[in-house]
């Protein structure tokens, strides 16, 4: 195992980015097969209640609608078992209950969109609406979602020194990606295909195998590029299972894509927090104990819960730490993983108490954290696999320039603007599962690799051929990779960080397994120029497989496949996924850094430069690296500014559901942002040595964000977004 | 969308022939299509105006400008002599909407432009403005965005467009074509405010075209700018603005202009703001008292009870951008 590093830590361009700036790459909603119509959804336009008449009559006139379902004509489907997020997932019009403002309750299919959205809006609905309730803070808990204890928490901070006690509010977010969720799908018999957008082929697989009752092995799901998800595509929605029942219906291939405003109903969301955090420390700074109660919304009929406890509870060092996670049971969709899911809602207030502790106790925050820098995981009590978090700390204040804040908030002025910097620290599990990838080397001497992984921004096909390359031998050039496919080997969802440390371990291993096979294939063939080398003292380097002392002695993939009458090597890679129990506490770890200008005569919060420092061990790809991280600053500065899914709690409807109302960054607030990323490796996490990066990079930059308003301002704003109105 | 039938208008006669029958002019389309879309506008006929010949800007006497209905955003913005006599409509224009959206969109079709109500955009949700008699969901519900000044119980939605603030604040007159033949409307008349009849928006008659804005001439030379607040950077609705424009000579003020945007369901004029100033020496002080007047009247609602007080700060830096001072 000493293959040249060629390609991987090189920050080569994505393998596919002229397809996807050219129009070339197919997405879903691309694919049109044969006779394919199109289906629009009805949504509910009340919160709660029961659906009392469905007056199709006007919309199946119209000439080229075939179909109007609903449940007063949808096939009955078979039972579902809920398995994450527990409880009773929302199914395709099975009854007449609507659990939420923009519940599908009818679709209508035609032979054009145009048709169709006519058709839909020509659909009359009728209900007997119910008093929803959509407002967290006005709405009883359901208590024991997730609890965590050590020491006595409450004891320790009867008798702290120095006490904090703040409530964080977070706004509920919503993904927003580009490419809004859309579906081909066809039916062949018995047997289903699809081309959805989705994070986890196999997961579409195994949900709509469920939803109607037929086999795994008679779906496909093809998706071999996503524009942007953020999350919201880790799931197969209802609206995939109304596409595929739509087209069993007519008969018919049939596509559906949600509509802008229809992102905002089915497809998950950030949930809406209140977290009461209270600190006890030491006169020094040491923390002696802390409590963490926070709400979340979750639906009535699934109950959500991520991790945002985790920073709260090991990322400081804290004897005593108690924590509840309740979630508060509302008339709304069902939340789901955003960017960073828990980590970024936790770290807010983690991060933000930490900053409020530092001022009360005149500390620098980063010499506050060192402080309370931990030896080992206090949560689970395992040694941490790698934590080079001081070393962000030390890199970031060094190259930010933190030496020229001023600690005293409001003593920076230009102009009308007040001047503020802050900085946070970020987390986020080391996540890795079962993963499988099938190399494929051809007599040509280029090679396939696929697995049933996906793309929803990374460069996962970039970075896999990166790994492939290195491991075979091979230049970039030569090495295929092919995703979303789930006929492809099994692959987990593409979500949490784990695809580069899972589907690149496993792609590793078919790689490596595949050269061995090679090498044995030379070393004792005796028309080989290598017959009798050790195989250990063979290498491969552009295709070419040499002696490693005699550099002269070789010969190609090619001439050794060929001299052999061998048409291809195939091999299946495969890794086992994380050890159980885990031996490690495994993380990723930033420190992030913001300036910030505050016109506070009109409350204008304005980032001007921000500063991401990441230990994330090994990068593949430098390059996709850092577009990772600055879309990552760019979600955070719309968590901590601007992002806010707004709920009219009278009937449970969503405001501003269309991108003029929902404010995301522009590049206009989106100035002067940099990454660095520390050097490293993590074998213990997995062995190609990385712990994940598209996760951790979003955590701790709304706290940043936020503790710079702090100190341009003196103003402490316990709520996200910090708007105008907060600041004035 | 509903069903329509589309026709472009080869020459004016076409168009007005076209608009007496009922159909809607269409220009660069970026609002009405967008309300098509929603199913908030349901026209049965679209009379496509592009090509008619509304796209000049025409200097008229002493510093006055008639720009034409057909000429873009982004054109009007750019035309030299529009960046030289009032800076004001340039600004007003750059900072809104996109780029792209400014190349497409005309003059004529911006000061036309609909509330940007979410629920007026919202067929679902009450609004007497597009459903007459179904009620205001906004008045109770979530209006942040929402006027405080000019509402009435029918109707609390702002006037979106940043330019017609510059307008409001300059003036302009608003020329009108129509099967009576051509009008000259004052623009603080053009827009209407929604009393009783929020459906009711502009002061145009039956078919009517407009052709042209004119800013009048003024006598003395105006200097002017456009300061627009808003939560991000670009690409959004003005929570407040302020469009001002100071003539100052012998260090008197002379004239004054001042017109708010975000807070009125129409353009708001601002008298008070502007007779506060006439006659008076620039400064901090100055710009503090007359500002202290740009939200009389104002009648906040639940969700938006800063914006009086962030009208006020707005049209003092304004009023300090553009008269100087500290």
């Amino acid at each position: 195992m000493s293959q040249p590093q060629a390609a991987v830590g090189a920050a080569v361009p994505r393998v596919d980015a002229r397809l996807r700036v050219t129009g070339g790459a197919k997405y879903a909603a691309d694919n049109s097969p044969d006779g394919v119509v199109h289906a629009v959804i009805v949504e509910s336009s009340i919160g709660r209640g029961r659906i009392t008449g469905i007056d199709t009559r006007a919309a199946e006139a119209r000439p080229g609608v075939l179909k109007v379902i609903s449940h007063l004509n949808a096939p009955k489907l078979p039972p579902v078992e809920g398995r994450f997020p527990p409880g009773k997932p929302l199914r395709a019009f099975q009854d007449d209950r609507v659990q939420f403002f923009g519940q599908p309750v009818a679709v209508a299919v035609a032979t054009t969109l145009e048709t169709a959205q006519h058709a839909a809006s020509l659909v009359k609905v009728s209900y007997d609406a119910e008093t929803s309730s959509t407002d967290i803070s006005d709405a009883d808990a359901a208590g024991g979602t997730q609890t965590y204890a050590r020491g006595d928490a409450d004891r320790a901070l009867d008798s702290a020194p120095v006490r904090l006690d703040t409530t964080y509010r977070t706004a509920r977010n919503h993904h927003n990606p580009m490419e809004p969720a859309g579906i081909v799908a066809q039916w062949d018999g018995d047997r289903l295909t699809v081309w959805e957008k989705t994070q986890y082929v196999q997961g579409t697989v195994f949900t709509l195998s469920g939803e109607f009752g037929i086999p795994p092995d008679h779906i496909r799901v093809i998706s071999p590029f996503i524009g942007g998800a953020f999350g919201n595509a880790a799931r197969a929605w209802v609206h995939s299972v109304i596409a595929a029942m739509a087209a069993r219906e007519v008969k018919r291939p049939v596509k559906l894509v949600l509509t802008r405003r229809q992102m905002y109903f089915t497809v998950g969301y950030r949930p809406a927090y209140e977290y009461g955090l209270r600190l006890g420390a030491d006169r020094g700074g040491r923390l002696t104990a802390s409590t963490h109660d926070v709400r979340a919304e979750s639906s009535r009929y699934e109950t959500y819960s991520e991790s945002v406890l985790v920073p709260g509870r090991m990322l400081y060092s804290t004897p005593n730490v108690r924590q509840a996670y309740d979630h508060v049971p509302l008339d709304v969709s069902t939340p789901w993983f955003m960017r960073g899911p828990g980590y970024a809602s936790g770290a807010y207030p983690v991060e933000s108490a930490m900053d409020e502790l530092a001022h009360e106790l005149g500390v620098d925050p980063i010499e506050l954290r060192l402080r309370n820098e931990p030896s080992d995981d206090e949560s689970s009590n395992l040694p941490f696999s790698t934590r080079r978090l001081r070393d962000c700390y030390r890199t970031g204040a060094r190259e930010f320039g933190w030496h020229r804040r001023n600690p005293k908030p409001r003593s920076t002025r230009d102009g009308d603007w007040l001047i503020g910097m802050g900085m946070a620290a970020g987390v986020y599990d080391t996540m890795r599962s079962e993963a499988q990838a099938s190399v494929r080397l051809d007599a040509d001497g280029t090679a396939l690799v696929q697995s049933a992984t996906s793309d929803m921004g990374p460069g996962t096909a970039t970075s896999m051929s990166q790994v492939a390359a290195d491991a075979l031998g091979l230049t970039m050039r030569q090495v295929t990779f092919r995703l979303g496919d789930s006929l492809m080997p099994p692959a987990p969802v593409h979500a949490g960080s784990q695809t580069m440390a899972s589907v690149g371990s496993a792609v590793q291993d078919g790689c490596d397994k595949l050269r061995k096979q090679a090498i044995a294939l030379a070393v004792n063939d005796k028309g080989s120029p290598l017959h009798g080398v050790d195989a250990a003292d063979i290498v491969v380097r552009g295709g070419r497989l040499y002696a490693k002392g005699e550099p002269t002695r070789g010969e190609t993939y090619q001439r050794l496949l060929a001299r052999n009458d061998r048409t291809h090597l195939e091999v299946l890679g495969s890794y086992a996924g994380a050890p159980e129990p885990e031996r490690f506490s495994l993380y990723a770890y930033s420190a992030i850094f913001a300036e910030v200008a505050v016109d506070a005569r009109l409350g204008l919060v304005r980032v001007r430069r921000m500063l991401g420092v990441y230990d994330a061990a090994r990068i593949v790809n430098p390059r996709l690296a850092d577009s990772q991280a600055i879309g990552a600053m760019t979600g955070g500065i719309g968590q901590a500014l601007l992002e806010h899914t707004v709920t009219d709690h009278r009937d449970g409807r969503i405001v501003n559901a269309n991108l003029a109302d929902y404010l995301v960054p522009t590049h206009a607030d989106m100035p002067d942002l940099k990454a660095i990323f520390i050097d490293g490796q993590d074998y213990e996490a997995d062995p190609i040595g990385v712990k994940g990066l598209g996760e951790v990079v979003i955590v701790g930059v709304a706290p940043a964000i936020a503790n710079a308003v702090f100190n341009a301002t003196g103003r402490r704003i316990r709520q996200l977004p910090i708007t105008a109105e907060a600041l004035l | 969308m509903h069903p329509f039938t589309y026709a472009k208008a080869a020459d004016m006669r076409e168009a007005l022939n076209a608009g007496w029958r009922g159909g809607r002019y269409v220009a660069g389309g970026t609002t009405l299509v967008d309300l098509m879309r929603e199913t908030v506008e349901r026209p049965d006929v679209l009379v496509d105006i592009s090509s008619l010949p509304l796209r000049e800007v025409v200097v008229t006497g002493r510093g006055g400008l008639r720009i034409g209905a057909l000429v873009r955003m982004a054109e009007a913005a750019a035309h030299p002599k529009v960046r030289v006599l009032y800076p004001v409509i340039s600004e007003a224009l750059e900072l809104s909407a996109s780029a792209q959206l400014r190349n497409m969109a005309t003059i004529g079709g911006n000061i036309m432009q609909r509330t940007r109500c979410t629920y007026f955009r919202d067929v679902t949700a009450a609004c007497n403005k597009r459903e007459p008699g179904s009620g205001c969901a906004a008045l109770h519900g979530y209006n942040r965005s929402h006027a405080i000044l000019g509402t009435s119980d029918h109707c609390v939605a702002t006037h979106p467009s940043d330019v017609a603030v510059a307008f409001a604040a300059l003036e302009a007159t608003v020329h009108v074509l129509g099967p009576d033949g051509e009008r000259r409307i004052a623009f603080a008349d053009f827009l209407l405010r929604p009393g009783s009849t929020p459906n009711r928006e502009q002061a145009l008659r039956k078919g009517e075209l407009i052709t042209a804005v004119e800013i009048p001439a003024h006598a003395r030379p105006l200097k002017s700018g456009y300061l627009k607040v808003r939560d991000r950077q670009s690409y959004e609705f003005a929570l407040t603005s302020a469009a001002v424009a100071l003539h100052v000579s012998g260090g008197v003020i002379r004239e004054a202009k001042v017109a708010a945007g975000g807070v009125g369901t129409v353009p708001w004029k601002l008298p008070a703001v502007e007779r506060h100033l006439i006659g008076e020496r620039p400064s901090d002080r100055l710009w503090a008292e007359a500002a202290e007047h740009a939200a009389d009247g104002a009648r906040p609602l639940t969700h938006n009870g800063f914006k009086p007080e962030l009208l006020k700060r707005t049209v003092e830096r304004q009023l300090r951008t553009v008269g100087g001072t500290k």
